[in-house]
């Protein structure tokens, strides 16, 4: 067994997700506090090794190569298959993950096949008497859960998007890349990726560091124009809440709260949201929300950090001009 | 065509959760419920049979309070239900609670299809449905939206899945686990009849033995996982700052300069 980490770069097209950054910096604190080093793994089609500089500028150490086109889309069982193999053969302490879609599956099918622990979105890991501890939103966040993995070897944690800091990348850094061979051939492999569909454009929610949300306030399909305008402005990315998509006014994509998407943004500009429990669950981790709702007994003015209390089809048109004169 | 839905019980979303000085999770007088990802697997499983014909079961592993799940399901229309449970489950983790339902799905046999909600909204881990399907060697579709095609003759189905940049659309050979998500359909409610029905239901609870799982394997000695400590985040502080000012112009303005300030913009 070594101290070692190896880390997960999650590629879509071969360019990189941030939170596998988010990940890699996770990694290097940690291997530098128990004395190993940092080991990307890379695993994609063609072209994949594009990013192995980028690994290295963000921290690692080694990069483990994985250039094949039976992982040119990411698929759950040749990922693990390869990871686990690669896990085997080189025995790191631990294994991070960014806590995306495709991560959150790769960790526990990683973990399984390793008959070992599998501890999901974690916001922090530190440790504590020698023991890595895993700190976790529960319950949508209404609760936080410290976990551990004290006995089986690897630990595979995975790291909630936006929970830790994206490293500097330091351009220059430099180290070995093993290139490693896949572990499946394609006809063992149960799925085929028949298309992909990208969702028309805008920011998605889960990575977005401003988020513009519009609730029952917003009133139809219709009322979300001037907080999509104002979201664009921000670069931001558009949310609901369940009322909302309940109504059929935005797609399920945009929900945010404990049965939508979790989110933690530098800014959180509640539009028309009373603030459901449910919802506040999911957007309480935010750095600064902004409520702007008519009602000034809104449950949400509670959490807020700044609110006005006047119609939401009279502020946000305002708040995008006042915003967009300061900003360029 | 037989599906096996997985399914669990979880407070209520809206409850409001605490924990006691002992380390006890209470979630008030909130009612227990079907959670409500699987809300989504049960009701796609009636649609597909009442297509294609067949039947489906609900497996549940848990206490007691399981059967609040279970009963759910056969209120909505599920045709059989099982409890896996042994005191030997308490403190089981998603490697533990996977081998157990794995071995529980093979128990049941003559499989065409596993469904199970993308996560629970209780523990959050999302890791149950695709520990499954690594468990028991079946292609692992979670965050299935869109059910496009299933052909039973040629042993194939079609989803698309919901993942950050899109829609994903994958074929995978049949058995699978298919892991639901918001949107693929809209759960019924349960009819008078079908609470009765559930209500007079018979609902066998299979121990490790009639599954043939090994005891070594499930509760804390076959989890990698502890959780010893559960607390009550943070609140945040105080109120919102209200912005005052005569006209919405002015009230943005200033709200602006603050955003601004807080170096969020």
């Amino acid at each position: 067994m070594t101290n070692d980490i190896f880390v997960w770069v999650e590629q879509f097209e071969n360019e990189a997700v941030g939170a596998s950054w988010e990940a890699v910096g996770a990694a290097r604190g940690l291997a530098d506090e128990q004395g190993g080093e940092v080991i990307a793994c890379l695993l994609g089609g063609e072209g994949v090794e594009v990013l192995v500089e980028e690994a290295f500028a963000y921290g690692a150490d080694e990069v483990l190569l994985a250039a094949d086109e039976t992982l040119g889309d990411f698929r759950v069982e040749p990922y693990a298959a390869l990871l686990a193999e690669a896990v085997g053969s080189h025995k790191p302490q631990d294994v991070l993950i960014a806590a995306t879609f495709r991560g959150r599956e790769l960790g526990p099918a990683l973990a399984v096949r390793l008959e070992t622990g599998c501890i999901a979105d974690c916001t922090e890991l530190a440790f504590e008497d020698g023991e890595l501890m895993a700190t976790r939103p529960i319950y949508a966040g209404k609760l936080m859960s410290k976990c551990m993995i004290p006995e089986r070897r690897p630990r595979v944690f995975t790291t909630r998007v936006r929970a830790f800091a994206k490293p500097e990348p330091e351009a220059g850094r430099d180290g070995e890349v093993v290139e490693l061979l896949p572990v499946m051939a394609e006809e063992q492999i149960l799925t085929k990726v028949r298309g992909f569909e990208e969702s028309e454009g805008g920011v998605s929610l889960a990575d977005a560091s401003i988020i513009v949300s519009g609730g029952r306030g917003v009133a139809g399909p219709e009322g979300y124009d001037p907080l999509q305008e104002l979201a664009d402005l921000l670069n931001a990315a558009l949310g609901a809440s369940r009322a909302a998509v309940d109504a059929g006014w935005i797609p399920y994509e945009h929900q945010v709260g404990q049965t939508g998407k979790t989110v933690s943004p530098d800014l959180y500009v509640a539009c028309g949201i009373s603030g459901a429990i449910q919802h506040l669950a999911g957007m309480r981790t935010s750095k600064v929300i902004v409520a702007i709702n008519k009602d000034p007994e809104a449950p949400i003015f509670k959490m807020a950090d700044y609110g006005v209390v006047a119609d939401l089809f009279d502020v946000v048109p305002a708040l995008k001009k006042a915003l967009a004169e300061r900003i360029d | 065509m037989h599906i096996v839905v997985c399914t669990k019980y979880t407070p209520d979303s809206e409850a409001k959760m605490s924990v006691d000085e002992a380390g006890n999770v209470s979630w008030g007088d909130s009612p227990l419920i079907i959670n409500p990802w699987d809300e989504y697997s049960v009701e796609e499983a009636l649609l597909l049979r009442d297509e294609y014909g067949g039947r489906v079961t609900v497996i549940s592993m848990g206490p007691e309070e399981a059967l609040e799940a279970l009963k759910h399901a056969v209120a909505m229309g599920a045709d059989e239900a099982i409890r896996v449970w042994d005191d030997a489950c308490a403190g089981s983790d998603t490697l533990a609670t996977s081998y157990v339902l794995a071995k529980t799905v093979e128990a049941v046999g003559d499989v065409d299809l596993v469904m199970c909600g993308k996560s629970a909204i209780d523990a959050e881990t999302w890791q149950t449905g695709v520990a499954l399907a690594t468990r028991l060697n079946m292609p692992s579709l979670m965050y299935t939206i869109n059910i496009a095609e299933l052909d039973l003759e040629e042993g194939k189905i079609t989803v698309e899945r919901l993942l950050e940049q899109g829609r994903q659309v994958v074929e995978a050979s049949l058995p699978a686990v298919v892991g639901t998500t918001k949107g693929i359909n809209e759960p019924r409610y349960t009819s008078f009849i079908g609470i009765r029905k559930a209500a007079q239901m018979e609902y066998p609870v299979w121990t490790l033995e009639d599954i043939g799982a090994d005891p070594e394997r499930v509760g804390a000695s076959g989890s990698g996982v502890r959780w010893p400590v559960v607390f009550e985040p943070p609140v945040r502080e105080g109120e919102a700052e209200i912005i005052e000012a005569e006209t919405v112009e002015e009230k943005a303005e200033i709200l602006a300069e603050k955003l601004l300030a807080e170096k969020v913009i």
